[in-house]
């Protein structure tokens, strides 16, 4: 019993961190309905670009996540105005390819930059476990849990009262009627891309130094679709509810399957959970289900 | 458009070779074809063998996406489907390369009809992701079902034989390759412009209209699947064969974004886009290897720089493309010829 509370209790920090990421995802989607599948070598960036800062220029924490903060901004920005928006009202599968393309520029050149080498994040956590009494949270699952909670809670608030916040929403909701309010759709646009690019970086942080770093680990990024699509791709909530579903899943796969044919199946379980999910309801437990007209 | 040129019934407008000047052309490049493994060395047909696989790789999923409309990120796994089909039928149940060939490509048109399945329901994003999560279920099962597949170890696979001749060179293989690049472009070239090949535009244009016109959705999205998966099959178990082993590590994620970029690149919705871009990016990395050569004699040490280069090049391309030229190569080359037909006057 012990063993099955730790992995829930895991599954829930895990699945936090999830929920950030796919919160990358629904920020942009939701404005945009771009699905942008370069998220996970965003969070690859953001983890490297926070650790050269901490490593090379000696900066205090408070400050490399800051620089690292701004930097993800300037990128979704940048991306935003030279790849994405040449392809507005493109076919779907241009603006799927082109942030696969993306993803590609980005690992080459993550890759000549800091060589595909294993590196450990410096310690920036207290490394003291916490311990609930039925189960131990270690220091960087707890607060990787803390910063992904904090970070979505920011989001919901800056979308539910500030003026950017309800431009954005009122984009998603009808751009015609956005744009003769007198809201500039590009703009939300641009900015919905840095917001989504900033989410995945505190992700990759957190990711990071749990785990450590190296070129390959946006790779998570494409499990965290399976988050998305349960909670519904254009729902905030939707997104940190899945994280933890999803999160719980794969680890309780781990404990029960892994044994059984030998390894693996934590990592290709999102994907299974996915195939279920798009069977069964497309749109996802909180998304908005699609009704098509001729 | 030539000035001049009238179609005085449907019958000529539909053929595929409209002048004697493009039979003519078409006959010499053939004949070329015919005599190239004769002039050219073991490095020049090695490649010549890859690009031929990737051709027939690449009309089979310009057939799904290009011309169906269906996204699908999971052709590697597809084509890994039919190379390991392929490969547990000669080597356990000792089938000739023959007959394991049309069943591997039946194995993997099986496959991808239970991946199309979820396309009747989702579609666009969605069954991009399904297909995406396709891929990496196939690549879990290539590594772990290890009683059939001997997991990363793989499976040797002896060179075909018919009668006393064994293909076992570059040169040998050339014409079993040669042969299904015909046949499977020829083959696609027909259907294109076959009823089904027009319910396949219909259903890419406006699906829903489409089924309002009477075209059977259900039938024709899974044909499709069907036809691009069948394709695919033929492509890994040749490709495999070619190559006499068969790992997990053939089929990443990769691969079918590679053949993606290569119908991008090429010319979605286009037979000779497909055949443009899979021999443009299969060359490429040949490039690359041969800049890098090159770099390590006069830099030694620099060279590191063209391993991450394979997937820099092919994203930008698929950008820049996508960006400059959503047509393709295809498009460049009608150009071209267009250019050159209306010399000296641009009408």
């Amino acid at each position: 019993m012990d063993i099955f509370l730790q992995v829930i209790v895991t599954g829930l920090a895990t699945g936090g961190v999830y929920g950030l990421i796919g919160l990358g995802f629904v920020l942009i989607y939701k404005a945009t309905s771009v699905l942008n599948l370069a998220m996970g070598e965003f969070m690859t960036l953001g983890a490297f670009l926070c650790f050269t800062a901490l490593t090379q220029l000696n900066a205090p924490f408070y400050l490399a996540f800051t620089l690292t903060l701004f930097l993800a901004f300037l990128l979704g920005f940048v991306i935003e105005r030279l790849i994405l928006r040449p392809l507005i009202g493109e076919p779907i599968i241009s603006v799927i390819m082109i942030t696969i393309g993306l993803g590609l520029i980005l690992k080459g050149i993550m890759y000549m930059i800091w060589t595909p080498t294993f590196r450990s994040f410096p310690r920036i956590f207290p490394p003291k476990p916490l311990n609930l009494g039925f189960a131990v949270v270690p220091s960087g699952l707890l607060w990787g849990f803390i910063f992904a909670i904090i970070g979505v809670i920011i989001f919901l608030l800056i979308f539910k009262f500030s003026r950017t916040g309800v431009a954005m929403r009122a984009t998603a909701n009808d751009q015609q009627a956005a744009l003769s309010m007198g809201i500039s759709v590009k703009g939300v646009f641009a900015l919905s891309w840095s917001f989504g690019a900033m989410a995945s970086v505190i992700g990759g942080i957190v990711i990071g130094n749990m785990s450590g770093i190296n070129v390959y680990m946006g790779d998570v990024g494409l499990a965290v679709l399976a988050v998305i699509i349960l909670g519904g791709l254009d729902s905030i909530g939707g997104a940190i509810i899945g994280g933890f579903v999803v999160g719980i899943l794969e680890n309780l796969t781990g404990l029960y399957i892994d044994p059984l044919i030998g390894g693996g199946a934590k990592e290709v379980a999102p994907f299974f959970i996915l195939v279920i999910i798009l069977m069964i309801r497309p749109y996802g437990l909180f998304g908005k289900e699609i009704i098509e007209r001729v | 458009m030539r000035c001049g040129d009238f179609k005085e019934n449907y019958k000529k407008d539909e053929e595929i070779f409209q002048s004697y000047f493009v039979k003519f052309w078409l006959a010499l490049f053939f004949i070329f074809l015919l005599i190239f493994p004769f002039i050219a060395d073991h490095y020049v047909l090695y490649m010549a063998n890859m690009v031929g696989f990737a051709v027939i790789g690449a009309v089979g999923l310009n057939l799904l996406t290009g011309f169906t409309g269906q996204i699908s990120l999971g052709h590697a796994a597809f084509i890994g489907v039919g190379a390991y089909a392929s490969a547990i039928l000669t080597t356990r149940f000792g089938l000739s390369f023959w007959l394991s060939l049309p069943l591997a490509g039946v194995v993997s048109a099986f496959a991808g009809v239970i991946i199309g399945i979820p396309s009747l329901r989702v579609k666009g994003l969605y069954l991009c992701i399904a297909t995406l999560a396709a891929q990496f279920i196939f690549e879990f099962i290539f590594v772990h079902w290890e009683s059939l597949t001997n997991g990363i170890t793989g499976i040797h696979i002896p060179s075909p034989r018919l009668g006393r001749i064994e293909f076992s060179t570059e040169k040998e293989f050339y014409w079993i390759t040669l042969f299904f690049v015909v046949v499977g472009v020829g083959y696609a070239r027909n259907l294109v412009r076959s009823k089904m090949g027009r319910a396949f535009v219909a259903i890419r244009d406006r699906d829903l209209a489409a089924q309002i016109i009477g075209i059977n959705l259900f039938r024709y999205k899974l044909s499709a699947f069907a036809i691009s998966s069948f394709y695919a099959g033929i492509a890994g178990a040749l490709w495999v064969t070619f190559l006499k082993v068969v790992t997990p590590d053939h089929f990443p994620f990769i691969l079918s974004i590679q053949y993606l970029a290569m119908i991008i690149v090429g010319g979605l919705g286009s037979i000779l886009g497909s055949i443009f871009g899979a021999v443009f990016m299969t060359l490429i990395p040949e490039i690359l290897n041969y800049l890098s050569e090159i770099v390590k004699l006069y830099a030694p040490g620099k060279e590191e720089i063209f391993v991450p280069m394979k997937e820099v090049i092919f994203g930008l391309l698929i950008v820049l493309f996508l960006i400059f030229e959503p047509l393709g190569l295809a498009e460049i080359w009608n150009r071209v010829k267009n250019f050159f037909k209306l010399w000296p006057f641009s009408y």
